[in-house]
């Protein structure tokens, strides 16, 4: 196969190609393999999304946040709240009926109110590094879901355990993505509405990372990994710098986090434990921390190779052995983990890395 | 003591500190230390091991905030303990054991040396508003030019770990330059280096000398320190025991004390 020389034309070529795949990929697997498999797609961009937003903080900035997902959490209450009829029936006095806001208004206020809470998390943890910093985000994690869990009195917040139900779709232009619809004579499923939908917002979240990456900003967050006390020296105000990556980490949860509530129709605390805190937190470690395109390709591969073993174990078996030998949900649990350790044996930089870390890392394995 | 500030002219001190002192618990680091640095001087700070001299340093830059004291520098005090404002204010360092963003490219980390004097912030980043393009591409070129003015830009897209010794030193140079000090403060710039590389350290602050720019240097290596400093001052338990041209303070008797203990006295055998 020949390609075109000039490699500006080459990249060129590749997006275009990417482009079409990303624009076909919802149809083409609809169509062979079923409709919960866009759903499941639909779910590896929100895990993108956190992902990315999650690189800010541990693979740019150096901090490692274990309680992430209570960023997502906040997004997705917030976006519960603003679209289900939760707050009419438990505070009637105040609302007369349900809220119903537009998804354009919930998105960049859960963004808003996320940001918040990163710098809350923030603050007091400037001066700790490492694992003292680790623990004090898992306590952090684990405060917002017991929050969550329990705010059902002495005011019903949240609905404790139950969780809020009802929730809206997000309406675009009138249509809801909730049911699916025609248009230009195609019937598009509500997972195909969703996944552009997601797919748009993924792709500005990583045309902001990169942008940011390149920036006067980003060169601040790797110099605070590097090395805090010569970046201080440097003039960078470590304070603000800090801040900023754990403000803008969590506007990315929060964004996920709404529309995972608009998508699910449904959320409650248990989607927000630390189990998942450490997923996007593998997500971003085994795909390259500090590099977006190894990042997104952890992302995806833990987001869907779970679901692909699922679905794969048993057939399997059946062909090997005969009988099914293994209950195909403990095997992926079983497969999962020896496929981490395996990654972080053979390629500790991670699937992906960038150029920077790689260097990074033989840099101290020569030191060592 | 010597209060050399009523004798010079205001205009012609860069940087004085008056009655700094520091403490860590039981270890007075710093007692009452006062000293003045002329505008485009060099300015030798020496003394034995653990004298005072990067306590002094780390007080000056911000790193620690002294008990006691105030440090005024170009007219204005010092706020002290917070170091990316008195980098602000004109005051760069280097570092006794280097210090460099290790994974960063040689060009990356004078460009993170800018830091301080580029204004843009998330959204400017976030659109390249034109702004911000120009100050990004203003930014590489001046981190050229100083790698160049160093010796290094053949090095610039090299990881900064893979230079060699004294490269990281010059490189380190470029970074703290990058943030257009008007002092430029270097903590032991020669420690570990072999005669050719402090040869040429020297040469490099001589020409950081006739570009007018005022340099205070720690050091351990007293030849260097008497053959390129127009004036010396000399730390020992923490105080100032001397400050003067080099030929005095070589012969002050308590910096001889200092450096060789003092000599057996025979008449108390």
């Amino acid at each position: 196969m020949t390609l075109p020389g000039d490699p500006k034309l080459r990249a060129r070529l590749g997006i275009v190609l990417i482009g079409i795949a990303l624009a076909v990929l919802p149809f083409v697997v609809g169509a062979n393999f079923g409709n919960s498999w866009v759903r499941i797609i639909d779910f590896a961009l929100l895990y993108v999304m956190l992902a990315l937003g999650l690189n800010i903080v541990v693979g740019f900035a150096g901090l490692l946040d274990l309680g992430y997902i209570a960023f997502y959490a906040v997004g997705a209450y917030l976006y519960a709240l603003l679209s289900s009829p939760h707050l009419a029936i438990a505070f009637p006095a105040v609302f007369a009926s349900a809220p119903a806001w537009s998804v354009w208004l919930v998105l960049p206020l859960g963004a808003l109110v996320a940001g918040l809470f990163g710098v809350l998390l923030g603050t007091p943890t400037l001066k700790l590094r490492g694992d003292y910093l680790a623990i004090v985000t898992l306590g952090f994690g684990e405060i917002i879901r017991i929050f969550l869990n329990n705010l059902n009195a002495p005011l019903n917040l949240t609905n404790g355990p139950q969780g809020i139900n009802n929730i809206q779709s997000a309406q675009i232009a009138g249509q809801s993505l909730g049911r699916s619809f025609e248009l230009f004579g195609l019937q598009i499923p509500s997972v195909t509405a969703h996944y552009y939908f997601f797919l748009a917002l993924t792709l500005g979240v990583v045309f902001i990372c990169v942008r940011l990456q390149d920036s006067r900003l980003g060169r601040a967050w790797v110099a605070i990994r590097e090395d805090e006390l010569a970046a201080r020296a440097c003039g960078i105000n470590t304070r603000n710098v800090k801040l900023l990556a754990f403000g803008l980490g969590a506007t990315f949860g929060g964004v996920a986090g709404g529309l995972f509530a608009g998508f699910q129709g449904f959320v409650s605390p248990e989607s927000f434990g630390l189990l998942e805190s450490i997923m996007v937190l593998c997500m971003v470690v085994l795909g390259g921390m500090g590099h977006i395109a190894g990042v997104i390709l952890g992302a995806l591969l833990l987001a869907l190779l779970p679901e692909l073993l699922r679905w794969g174990a048993a057939p399997v078996q059946q062909w090997l052995f005969g009988k099914v030998l293994v209950d195909p949900e403990s095997l992926r649990l079983l497969l999962f983990g020896v496929a981490l350790v395996l990654v972080m044996r053979w390629r500790p930089a991670g699937l992906w890395p960038s150029a920077l870390r790689k260097r990074e890392l033989a840099a101290h394995a020569e030191a060592t | 003591m010597s209060d050399p500030m009523g004798t010079i002219a205001q205009d012609a001190v860069l940087l004085s500190a008056s009655g700094v002192s520091k403490r860590f618990g039981g270890v007075q680091a710093l007692r009452d230390v006062s000293l003045t640095i002329r505008r485009g001087e060099v300015y030798g700070l020496i003394g034995p091991n653990g004298a005072g001299k990067t306590s002094f340093f780390n007080v000056l830059t911000g790193l620690y905030s002294p008990d006691e004291g105030r440090v005024t520098f170009d007219g204005r005090d010092l706020p002290p303990g917070v170091p990316h404002r008195i980098a602000g204010a004109g005051i760069a360092r280097t570092f006794q054991n280097i210090r460099l963003f290790g994974a960063m490219s040689a060009l990356e980390n004078v460009m993170v040396g800018r830091h301080i004097r580029l204004r843009t912030g998330v959204i400017g980043a976030i659109l390249r508003t034109p702004a911000a393009r120009a100050e990004e591409a203003a930014t590489e070129a001046r981190a050229h030019e100083l790698l160049r003015y160093v010796g290094i830009d053949q090095l610039a897209n090299q990881q900064a770990t893979h230079l060699s010794y004294g490269d990281q030193r010059r490189l380190e140079i470029a970074r703290a330059l990058a943030s257009e000090p008007k002092l430029l403060a270097l903590d032991e710039p020669a420690a570990g280096m072999n005669a050719t590389e402090t040869a040429g350290l020297r040469t490099l602050i001589e020409k950081l000398r006739g570009d007018g720019l005022t340099v205070l240097l720690i050091e351990h290596d007293v030849k260097l320190v008497m053959g390129l400093c127009d004036r010396v001052a000399v730390l020992d338990y923490g105080e100032k025991i001397a400050e003067d041209v080099p030929d005095v303070v070589r012969r002050h008797p308590r910096v001889i004390t200092a450096y060789l203990g003092r000599q057996a006295d025979p008449e108390a055998a």
